[in-house]
């Protein structure tokens, strides 16, 4: 199992044919107190960029982006009674939905743990 | 001969003694405490007695309510103490400074009040025969006529009833004239970053789809960017000027002449027309659509205090889209264009926005404010708008970041960043810190582009005098958090309620009161 890294501060792991999405430790601490998260329905298709979840901390309510194309099968359930997962456990517990992609090769484009480390280093 | 004791306090008393000790009530002097209405009363109090109901055969089919209702039991003097003593808990703008970056929080002279309450404008009704009406219509049409001359635009939409509804108002103009063109494709709108939040969730309302366009560093549009962007599928730009950042787009023609070239069309976030106003006209800039808050720019009531009002200026190019109804002066007479007379006056309209004909009492309060300053009294609150800004920039730059400082002159408005401030201290720590020195905060975390935004607007409403307080409280709360004085963390101290927990507040809202024994059960 693999683990890449958009600019938008989202992790994907591709494990088999299916990818689980959500937002890195980064992320969520820049956005503080998480308090409600919506993820996206079953079935749903997105382009990559396409906003896919939507997160809402005290300090503000932003999008998140579907790291690539495909479709999603899964949003995690658990967030909606307990958006406090993102805090608590962002790159595990606090996934935010679980997808097929369409086209692997997008996974090119994106950014290994050491390169994304790299790139919130210089932020 | 001893000093004259200038305190008041007996020597004995010290301030620990003062300000530790509890008392019964819980209140403090003039600073009472105060219940939840439900706490207080007895449900056997009424304010008003009522006859006995007559007995009635129901005719609800079932329906008719068998429960209590839970209304509170208080006699007129318990509800009118309760909600003045709630009232002595807020902040207002006739107590003291307003700092709300990006709400214009100015005086409301109190003429403006005078003028709405007349009975003409205050007891009318909205389907009166127009006859009976000419003098508010009047009213409505002079003050469309100082609108569209202090803009420099070709026509005005009155109707819409505040900024976020004005801005869809013109999003819908744009459509329109698209449509009437047959431009069904152009279905993409470029905000910049530094916009309004608004702006993009009305492009999305009205059905466009948003794409950014980014700031430069000196924080304002990237017009090699926009231009990059434009082609067939844009319908336009949404555009804050002057923008979140307090500052000035000195290239909105170049960036109104791109948008032209390339068939879109410009709407500007007239918000902060109040840095602007009597100085530069957006007709001349190249807007097509801009609305302006009479609550923010004419100074009446607003935010939490009263009603908007946004009305809408059009270019020549999509006046003929706007929305009805419309007042129009025919042969000495004021008459209305509705749906039935628009055939002849106003064909293309896209609709209609509201039942009626818009915000009557902030018509009249803007129409006053606008007369009672006149053109000079006009460019002069634009002018001491932004040296009151400018003012506040200089004085606070060297212990607070100003991400701008380098950028010029800001307009009606400073903005800082958390930058600087100690591990540990966030933006949100001065905010509250404020609350301790007596003024209500700036805007925080907003515009998103500036980390850990404050954004100041002192507005032209205040004296030096008072500036020169809000200076000194925020210098003293700014360097407290550069001290790490941890106290500033759990600040408000001496608010009647001290910090909440908005995460818990976020997280599980409790909206509804319920008797405590119940509430307990339901834990």
């Amino acid at each position: 199992m693999s683990r890449y890294f958009t600019e938008d501060h989202e992790w994907i792991d591709l494990d088999g044919e299916i990818a689980t999405v959500g937002i890195t430790d980064y992320a969520q601490s820049q956005l503080g107190d998480i308090v409600f998260v919506e993820v996206p329905e079953d079935g749903k298709q997105v382009a990559k960029g396409d906003d896919a979840a939507v997160v809402e901390s005290v300090k503000a309510a932003s999008d998140v982006y579907a790291p690539v194309s495909g479709t999603v099968i899964e949003g995690n359930p658990a967030l909606e009674g307990e958006p406090a997962l993102v805090n608590e456990d962002p790159e595990g517990d606090g996934w935010f939905f679980k997808m097929t992609l369409s086209d692997t090769s997008e996974l090119d484009s994106l950014m290994d743990e050491a390169a994304y480390a790299d790139f919130v280093s210089k932020l | 001969m001893s000093a004259i004791n200038q305190s008041g306090w007996r020597p004995e008393m010290t301030p620990e003694r003062r300000s530790n000790e509890a008392t019964f009530t819980g209140n403090r002097a003039l600073m009472l405490e105060e219940a939840l209405i439900f706490e207080i009363g007895s449900l056997d109090t009424t304010g008003v007695d009522f006859a006995e109901a007559p007995k009635a055969a129901s005719r609800l089919g079932g329906l008719e309510r068998h429960k209590d209702i839970g209304l509170p039991g208080l006699s007129e003097p318990e509800a009118v103490r309760h909600y003045t003593r709630l009232s002595r808990q807020n902040y207002a703008i006739d107590l003291g400074l307003f700092p709300l970056g990006s709400c214009t929080m100015k005086h409301n002279p109190r003429l403006n009040e005078r003028m709405a309450r007349l009975p003409g404008f205050a007891d009318v009704h909205p389907l009166q025969p127009v006859d009976t009406v000419q003098g508010a219509f009047e009213v409505i049409h002079q003050l469309a006529h100082w609108l569209v001359t202090l803009t420099g635009m070709h026509s005005v939409a009155m109707s819409p009833k505040a900024g976020a509804h004005g801005e869809l108002c013109g999003v819908l103009a744009i459509r329109a004239a698209l449509d009437a063109k047959g431009q069904q494709s152009r279905k993409v709108l470029l905000v910049p970053e530094s916009a309004h939040g608004t702006n993009p969730a009305t492009a999305a309302f009205a059905g466009f789809s948003v794409e950014d366009i980014p700031a430069t560093e000196a924080g304002r549009v990237d017009l090699e960017a926009l231009k990059a962007r434009l082609g067939p599928d844009v319908a336009g730009v949404m555009i804050t000027n002057p923008n979140t950042c307090g500052l000035f787009e000195p290239d909105m023609k170049a960036i109104s002449d791109a948008v032209h070239a390339a068939g879109g069309y410009v709407y500007c976030d007239g918000a902060n027309f109040n840095a602007i106003v009597g100085r530069v006209r957006p007709g001349d800039l190249g807007i097509d659509a801009m609305h302006i808050n009479l609550h923010k720019t004419f100074s009446t009531p607003h935010g939490g205090g009263g009603p908007g009002s946004g009305p809408v200026v059009l270019s020549a190019a999509l006046a003929p889209y706007a929305p009805l109804p419309f007042v129009e002066e025919q042969d000495g007479k004021f008459i209305l264009i509705e749906e039935e007379t628009a055939g002849e006056h106003h064909a293309d309209s896209f609709g209609r926005m509201v039942s009626f004909h818009g915000q009557m009492g902030m018509f009249t309060r803007a129409l006053t404010y606008i007369l009672s300053h006149g053109a000079d009294g006009l460019r002069q609150v634009a002018e001491d708008s932004v040296l009151n800004a400018n003012y506040v920039l200089r004085s606070l730059e060297d212990v607070l970041d100003a991400p701008f400082a380098n950028s010029g002159p800001c307009m009606h408005e400073a903005i800082f960043s958390d930058k600087g401030l100690p591990e540990g201290f966030s933006t949100l720590d001065i905010a509250k810190g404020l609350i301790d020195e007596g003024f209500h905060p700036m805007t925080v975390y907003f515009p998103l582009v500036v980390h850990g935004a404050m954004l100041v607007e002192p507005t032209e409403t205040e004296s030096k005098a008072a500036l020169d307080q809000f200076i000194g409280a925020c210098r003293s709360v700014a360097e407290r958090a550069k001290a790490g004085d941890a106290a500033l963390k759990s600040a408000p101290h001496f608010a009647p309620r001290r910090r909440l927990d908005e995460t818990q507040a976020a997280r599980k809202p409790v909206l509804v009161w319920k008797e405590p024994a119940q509430a307990e059960a339901a834990e």
